[in-house]
């Protein structure tokens, strides 16, 4: 891991872009998944002999299931606009980390094998001519490589003019993969250990219990307050789907802590389940529709099991893309639930109404001394919403977040908003094998922060993603700054929040 | 020679239209399963059609992605369409109104069509980033258009072709009435490579025309949380799982 180059900060108002170094990344790539890990998600267990015809045949089902994929294929016209947003093209400066070349990868095989010109061309061994190449061995190693360097963040879809998501592609290219016995380990391991025992870091119920005992206790001493951590509580109001790793990571496991005190303050009932352990649905990064309902599923029993009448989510990104874009689609109605609010909703959607309504207090002197910018995670961003406006996902974090801190300075505005940088961990690369990636996927996020710490005196960034804090605390020391540096939003609210004299 | 224009455009016409009706046909068909659009995004139907609307008339999201480009592409699209609307003189009698009126724009119409395709391709060719990304297939495309647009600026201003008996001659046409196509190589140039266009269209890039209204990342509302959407092999899967 010591070999890894971290690339050199320069200033987000010029937006640098690197010259091509092709192959840069050829090497990256995550370890295949072998058999105990494809199997239990019915996938076949190593790469099958016929690969190429299943592959091909995989291919065609999901060009006719997915509008984006089929119309995708078609439509680019090259015109390059793309190939400067990616944050991995940015950080490594290999091609075919710039969305088009990445899409083309998979364009390729489909202009071969699925449009009359690439047929004809193909034939007598002029596809070079459109694009299109034969699907090798070569070929789908290429895939495995790059498709896992794409953290499906969707920030090249807003600066293409047809929108064209790159996501959408590397989600089916892993789908296909899959389906041939070529996945990848890290999501198809943590998508078994959710099957298994209930979460993505395989946290069994009677550990997890214990841990949220622990909690309380350390609650009590610290406020004198009974702020609790239910589980499974039948009747009652909210049912609280947190990523797992709020249960004992750091930062994360302090935003479970100000969610906690945020429902106690409020006077609101909550529950965890033992059931829904996990927010986060890797079901989307491999592009299953049925896993990633599989996995939604058991929100559904637990919110039924445990008669709430609210779903909440924690702070994850990807498991919001889930829950807010996809939710009701995958595992609605939800007429069994209270009407009065949206479902699912967000904590800080929660939070910040409480606020508002003067529900809960908050004393900025808890925070003192921070100096404050946040981080818009991607899928937050760009793929869900929060409140009823468009674009509340940036007011509302903000919004809590100014409510709870003495200063706030948002951070260059070509990397916020819907403009946001990945973290450079998100989309089923928050694995070790791939820290060269994740570390120089992290670059253009590291240059909007080195800015406001350099010109504005920011002290730590806010972040709304377990995938997020996990990359950051990972990635942030590589490029000298300290792991603490990246806050939970409700970190913050936990350290501010006036607990027991508001009534 | 005038047979053989018929026929070609008689082919050409059909390949496009039966093409075009396929691909939209398929993308009309094909659902889209999942709530996807590039948020912030209009929470209403009518707001995301707007917003296609502002991507096709306008290039919003190029806008913001690339100034140079965005200049290059609204120079060439513009005039391409002030240049087609100035055609449909040759297929239309009467003329419409506005098609008469923007007839003194012909020369700057294809000016600025000219001039943005080969600012295009000279981007194309000098930027490593868009050379890398580029198949010469992609340069065929400009080549055929930037050659039919000199093509015709060159009877425009230079070689002057019998625009009447043009005219005639596919007004004859649409009426299964062959007549006779003047006798002049510009035009029989500009008309072959304009012919083979009309081919190639359903089965290129050019797709990226009807296709923009397809995208779902542009066209879909904002509302999952308020409405279920939930397509057919979805409802299907569902209906088998419970
Ligand atoms: C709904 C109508 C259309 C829209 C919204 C549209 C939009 C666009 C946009 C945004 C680009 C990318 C920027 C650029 O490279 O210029 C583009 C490229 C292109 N368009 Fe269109 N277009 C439309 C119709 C057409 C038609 C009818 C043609 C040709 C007959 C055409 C030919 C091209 C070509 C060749 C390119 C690629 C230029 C290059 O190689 O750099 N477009 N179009
Ligand atoms: C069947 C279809 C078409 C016919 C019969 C046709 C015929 C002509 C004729 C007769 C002229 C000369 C006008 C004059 O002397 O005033 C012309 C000019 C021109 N044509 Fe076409 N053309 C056709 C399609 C196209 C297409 C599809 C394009 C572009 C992709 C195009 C681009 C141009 C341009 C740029 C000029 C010069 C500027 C102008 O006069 O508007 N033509 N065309
Ligand atoms: S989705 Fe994000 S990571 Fe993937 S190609 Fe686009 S910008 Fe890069
Ligand atoms: S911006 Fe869109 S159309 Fe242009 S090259 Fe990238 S993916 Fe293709």
């Amino acid at each position: 891991m010591a070999d890894i180059q971290i690339p050199v900060l320069g200033d987000p108002d010029q937006r640098e872009i690197p010259s091509l170094i092709p192959g840069a990344m050829a090497g990256s790539k995550p370890y295949v998944a072998q058999p105990p890990h494809q199997e239990p998600l019915g996938f076949p267990g190593e790469l099958v002999p016929d690969w190429q015809e299943k592959a091909l045949g995989r291919m065609g089902d999901l060009l006719s299931k997915y509008r984006s994929l089929q119309v995708y294929m078609d439509i680019c016209v090259k015109c390059g606009a793309c190939t400067d947003k990616c944050h991995y093209f940015l950080g490594t400066g290999d091609p075919k980390n710039m969305p088009v070349a990445r899409q083309d990868l998979f364009r390729s095989v489909y202009r071969r094998y699925f449009t009359p010109a690439g047929k004809m061309l193909g034939a007598v061994g002029l596809g070079g001519l459109i694009g299109a190449k034969e699907f090798t061995k070569d070929l789908l190693d290429e895939w495995f490589n790059y498709f896992h360097q794409c953290s499906q963040c969707r920030r090249c879809s807003v600066f293409c003019p047809y929108g064209i998501d790159t996501a959408e592609v590397s989600m089916a290219a892993r789908e296909i993969m899959d389906s041939i016995g070529y996945g990848q380990k890290y999501c198809n391991e943590i998508i078994g250990k959710v099957h298994k025992i209930g979460n993505n870091l395989g946290l069994p119920g009677p550990a997890l219990i214990d841990n949220l005992e622990g909690l309380e206790e350390d609650m009590k001493d610290e406020t004198g307050q009974d702020v609790r951590f239910p589980i499974d509580e039948e009747g009652a109001e909210v049912l609280l789907v947190t990523p797992s790793a709020d249960f004992f990571a750091e930062p994360h496991v302090l935003g479970l802590i100000g969610y906690a005190k945020v429902f106690h303050g409020a006077g609101i009932s909550w529950t965890l389940s033992t059931k829904a352990t996990e927010a986060g649905n890797f079901g989307m990064f491999i592009g299953n529709y049925e896993q990633m309902r599989k996995i939604a599923m058991r929100i559904r029993e637990a919110a039924i099991e445990l008669k709430v009448k609210r779903i909440v989510f924690g702070e994850c990104g990807h498991a919001w893309r889930v829950a807010y874009s996809f939710l009701t689609t995958l595992v609605g109605p939800w007429d069994f639930l209270d009407p009065r609010y949206p479902v699912p909703q967000h904590i800080l959607e929660v939070t910040n109404g409480l606020i508002k309504k003067g529900g809960i207090k908050l004393d900025k002197s808890g925070n003192d001394k921070m100096v404050l910018t946040v981080h818009d995670s991607c899928n937050v961003a760009r793929a869900s919403r929060m409140g009823d406006f468009p674009g509340g996902q940036f007011v509302i974090p903000r919004e809590v977040i100014k409510s709870c801190v003495p200063k706030f300075v948002d951070m260059h505005p070509d990397t916020t908003h819907e403009k946001t940088f990945c973290c450079g961990g998100g989309g089923g690369l928050l694995t070790d094998e791939l820290m060269d990636i994740r570390v120089k996927g992290a670059k253009p996020r590291m240059e909007a922060l080195k800015d406001v710490v350099d010109n504005q005196g920011v002290t730590h960034m806010a972040s709304m993603c377990a995938i997020c804090k996990a990359q950051f605390t990972k990635v942030l020391p590589y490029y000298g700054y300290d792991r603490e540096m990246v806050v939970s939003v409700h970190q913050l609210v936990s350290n501010a929040i006036i607990l027991g004299n508001n009534d | 020679m005038s047979t053989l224009f018929a026929i070609l455009f008689y082919v050409a016409f059909a390949t496009l239209v039966a093409g075009l009706g396929f691909k939209i046909a398929q993308y009309a068909r094909t659902p889209a399963p999942l709530k996807i659009p590039t948020t912030p995004a209009p929470l209403t139907q009518s707001g995301a059609a707007f917003r296609v609307a502002r991507e096709v008339v306008v290039f919003e999201s190029l806008f913001k992605s690339n100034k140079p480009l965005w200049i290059f592409a609204i120079l060439f699209h513009f005039g391409l369409f002030v240049v087609l609307a100035r055609h449909l003189r040759y297929f239309q009698e009467p003329v419409w109104f506005p098609v008469a009126l923007i007839q003194p724009l012909g020369v700057w119409g294809g000016l600025a069509m000219v001039g943005g395709l080969l600012l295009l391709t000279l981007r194309r060719m000098l930027l490593t980033r868009i050379a890398y990304i580029t198949a010469p297939g992609d340069y065929i495309m400009l080549g055929l258009l930037i050659a039919i647009g000199a093509s015709g600026m060159m009877m425009t201003t230079l070689t002057h072709t019998d625009v009447v008996a043009v005219k005639a001659f596919f007004l004859g046409l649409m009426r299964f009435d062959i007549r006779a196509l003047p006798a002049d190589p510009v035009l029989y140039a500009h008309l072959a490579m304009v012919a083979l266009l009309m081919i190639v269209f359903p089965f290129s890039k050019l797709l990226h025309a009807p296709g923009i209204f397809f995208s779902p990342t542009r066209n879909q509302s904002d509302d999952p949380r308020e409405k279920r959407h939930l397509c057919d092999w979805a409802a299907k899967l569902e209906a088998e799982r419970n």
